[in-house]
C-alpha cells in the first residue's frame, strides 16, 4: 500500500502540498506517483522567482520508464527549490513526503490549498487508477 | 571486452590497410593532424572474432520474434536491400546532374506517386530523413499555413494523452503550446473535452490513428469536423500506418498533413538509430509549403525541385536528396507488394494481432480494452498479477528474453498500468505466434509458483538485469585509454 499522509493536501495529478508555518506551500509528488514512475533519473526544477498559476506545468520528473510533468497545485511565486533532489533524484523515491520535496511557493491565493483533495479523497483517486 | 581493450601497440593487419598513401600535399599544414588517431591495433582474426561475437549477441528480427508494440518490427525482404545496393545506385554522386540519373529520379517520382495514392494525400515530399523530422516538417507546414493567412493568434496544438512523446515535443519545437486531450474509457479521444478545448487559438491537432492504445479512432470524422470548424488543421502521425495500409486513407479521414515512417512500414531494418525516411504528404492547401527537394516530371524527364521552384517552401530538410537508399528500399518493397499486396499487409497485421489477443485473453491475460477489436497491436495489462504476486511487467518482459522472444513494449502508453504493447506484424507465421503464446503462459505459471525466477531474469543472455538508472544518468559512451 502506498502512503498518503493525513496532514497534506493533494492534486489529482499526483502532487502533494503542505502549508508551512511561514505561510509558504511546499510541493512534491506522492508516494503513489513515485511508485508508478519507478526509479528517478532526472528532476528538472523551476527557476526561483517564477510566477506560476495553479495547474500549470512547473517541473519535470524523469524515471527509467517515462518523463512526466509536475503541475503546480497552487498559484504564486517559486521561492525555493530542493537542490538535493536535483543531485540525487532517488531521494524522491526514498522519501517523497520529506527529503524528496521539490519546491516551495509563496501562494498568491492561499485559499486554493483548501480546494485540493484531502488524503482520503486522494487515496481513492490513486486506488482507482492503479487497480 | 571492447576492441580497444584488445589493442597491442604495433600489432598490424597489413592485408586490410590502404595500398596507397594518400597525397595530402594540397591540404594546408594547419589542417593536418600531427598525432596518430586513436585506433585499436589488432590482428585481422581478432577483428573478425570480435565483430562475429558481437553479431551473435544481437537480439534481432533476423533471429527472434520481435513483437515490440508501436515499432512495427517486420521482416524486411532481402530483395529490397540487394536491389537498392546495385552499383549504379550506390556509386551515383548526389550532386550529379539530373540528366545522368533519370532512372533513380524515375524511382523517386514513382514512389512519391505511390505514397500519394496509399495515403489519399494530394502531394508528397520525401525530403525528411526520419520520422521525427517528418513530424517537424508537418507541424512547421501548419505554422507556415497560418502565418501565410496572417492568422497569428493560433498558438496551441492539441495532443491526445495517448500520443507518442514525439508529438508534444514536435509541437514545442515549432513554437506551440501543447494542450492535452484526455482519452475516454473505450480508448477513443474524449470528444466533449476536444470541443471545449478548440478555439481561435487552435493551430491543429496531432493524432495517430489507429492510436497507441491499439484501437481505431472511431469518431475520426467528427474530430476532423470539430478541429476544422475551429480553423485548425489535422496532422496524422504515420507511426501506425501498417494497420490500415491500402485499406483506409488518412486523406479520407480528413487529415491535412501526414508523415510516414518508411523505415517501419516500407521495409528498412530499424531500431538502431537510423537511417530512416519520414516523407510528408499534404492536402491541397499545404502544397506550397512542402519541404524540398522533391521530384517533378516535366517534358518527359525528371528533375529535383529546389527553393527556386517552390518559393513558399518551409525549407530544405536534406543536404542533398534525402535518404535515397531508404527511399529506394521503400520503392522496391512497394513494387514487390503491388496494390493487392499492400492490402494483405494490413489484413495480416491485424489478423495476427487479433489472433494473439484472443488466445492470450482466453488463457488468463487481462486486456486493457477487452471490448475493442485490436488493430495491428493490442495491450495486455499485468496489474492484477503485479498486485497479487508482486511481480512487475518488466520482470515478465525480461523473462520472455530467456524464452527467445524480444519483449513487447513495456510501460507505454502510460495510461495503462503495468502494460505490454504487443505488435506481431504481418510477417510472422501462426507457428511462431503459437510459440509466443506458449511462452507467455509458461511465464504466467512461473509467476504463480516461482516469482523469483522472473525477478532474476534474464538468466540465459550475455548480460543480466541492467542498471537502468546508471545507464540513463551516465551517458558516457566514449572509450579512453587508462591513464599512464
Amino acid at each position: 500500500m502506498t502512503k498518503t499522509p493525513g496532514n497534506l493536501r493533494y492534486a489529482k495529478s499526483h502532487e502533494w502540498a503542505q502549508r508551512l508555518d511561514n505561510g509558504n506551500v511546499r510541493v512534491g509528488i506522492t508516494d503513489h506517483a513515485q511508485g508508478q514512475l519507478g526509479d528517478m533519473v532526472f528532476i528538472e526544477l523551476p527557476e526561483v522567482g517564477r510566477q506560476v498559476a495553479a495547474g500549470e506545468e512547473i517541473a519535470v520528473v524523469e524515471s527509467v520508464k517515462a518523463a512526466s510533468d509536475v503541475y503546480s497545485p497552487v498559484s504564486g511565486t517559486v521561492i525555493k527549490t530542493n537542490g538535493t533532489v536535483a543531485d540525487a533524484p532517488e531521494t524522491v523515491n526514498q522519501a517523497p513526503y520529506s527529503d524528496g520535496w521539490l519546491f516551495e511557493i509563496a501562494p498568491s491565493n492561499p485559499g486554493e490549498l483548501d480546494k485540493l483533495l484531502d488524503a482520503h479523497a486522494y487515496a481513492a483517486v490513486a486506488e482507482s487508477e492503479s487497480h | 571486452m571492447l576492441i580497444f581493450e584488445q589493442s597491442q601497440t604495433g600489432r598490424r593487419n597489413p592485408g586490410q590497410a590502404p595500398h596507397h598513401k594518400a597525397d595530402c600535399s594540397d591540404i594546408p599544414a594547419q589542417f593536418l593532424r600531427s598525432d596518430r588517431p586513436l585506433l585499436p591495433e589488432v590482428s585481422e582474426m581478432q577483428a573478425v572474432r570480435h565483430y562475429t561475437r558481437l553479431s551473435q549477441k544481437n537480439f534481432s528480427i533476423d533471429t527472434h520474434f520481435y513483437p515490440l508494440g508501436s515499432c512495427t518490427m517486420k521482416y524486411n525482404p532481402r530483395a529490397c536491400n540487394s536491389l537498392a545496393m546495385l552499383p549504379e545506385f550506390l556509386a551515383r554522386h548526389p550532386a550529379a546532374p539530373d540528366d545522368t540519373g533519370q532512372g533513380l529520379l524515375a524511382c523517386m517520382y514513382e514512389l512519391q506517386e505511390m505514397l500519394k495514392d496509399v495515403t489519399g494525400m494530394r502531394a508528397v515530399s520525401m525530403a525528411p530523413m526520419a520520422g521525427a523530422q517528418g513530424e517537424f516538417a508537418g507541424v512547421a507546414m501548419i505554422r507556415a499555413y497560418h502565418n501565410s493567412r496572417n492568422d497569428h493568434a493560433r498558438t496551441e496544438i492539441l495532443v491526445p494523452d495517448a500520443a507518442h512523446g514525439t508529438n508534444p515535443a514536435t509541437a514545442v519545437m515549432c513554437g506551440y503550446k501543447v494542450r492535452e486531450i484526455p482519452t475516454n474509457d473505450q480508448g477513443d479521444v474524449d470528444l466533449d473535452a476536444l470541443r471545449s478545448a478548440v478555439g481561435p487559438q487552435t493551430a491543429g491537432i496531432m493524432l495517430t490513428n489507429p492510436s497507441t492504445l491499439g484501437v481505431f479512432e472511431r469518431r475520426i470524422m467528427e474530430i476532423a469536423k470539430v478541429v476544422h470548424q475551429a480553423g485548425g488543421l489535422l496532422y496524422y502521425d504515420g507511426a501506425n500506418l501498417n494497420a490500415i495500409l491500402g485499406k483506409v486513407k488518412p486523406g479520407d479521414m480528413g487529415f491535412d498533413v501526414i508523415h510516414m515512417n518508411l523505415h517501419k512500414t516500407f521495409s528498412t531494418p530499424h531500431g538502431g538509430g537510423g537511417p530512416g525516411a519520414g516523407p510528408v504528404g499534404v492536402n491541397e492547401r499545404l502544397i506550397p509549403f512542402l519541404p524540398v527537394p522533391m521530384v517533378a516530371r516535366d517534358n518527359g524527364g525528371y528533375r529535383w525541385l529546389t527553393e527556386q521552384d517552390c518559393p513558399q517552401t518551409m525549407g530544405r530538410l536534406a543536404a542533398s536528396n534525402g535518404n535515397v537508399g531508404i527511399l529506394l528500399r521503400a520503392y522496391i518493397y512497394a513494387r514487390l507488394l503491388g496494390r493487392d499486396g499492400m492490402h494483405r499487409v494490413a489484413e495480416f497485421a491485424t489478423l495476427n494481432a487479433n489472433y494473439l489477443m484472443a488466445q492470450l485473453q482466453k488463457n488468463g491475460f487481462d486486456l486493457a480494452y477487452p471490448q475493442r477489436r485490436a488493430t495491428h497491436e493490442f495491450i495486455v495489462t499485468l496489474k492484477r498479477q503485479a498486485r497479487a504476486l508482486g511481480i512487475t511487467t518488466m520482470d515478465f518482459a525480461k523473462r520472455l528474453l530467456d524464452y527467445g522472444f524480444h519483449a513487447p513494449t513495456t510501460y507505454f502508453p502510460l495510461l495503462v498500468p503495468e502494460c505490454l504493447l504487443i505488435e506481431p506484424t504481418e510477417t510472422e507465421t501462426k507457428e511462431e505466434l503459437d510459440a509466443f503464446i506458449v511462452a507467455m503462459l509458461k511465464i504466467l505459471a512461473e509467476a504463480n509458483t516461482d516469482a523469483a525466477l522472473l525477478k532474476g531474469a534474464p538468466h540465459k543472455l550475455p548480460v543480466r538485469r541492467l542498471d537502468d538508472v546508471r545507464a540513463a544518468r551516465e551517458l558516457d559512451l566514449v572509450w579512453r585509454p587508462a591513464a599512464g
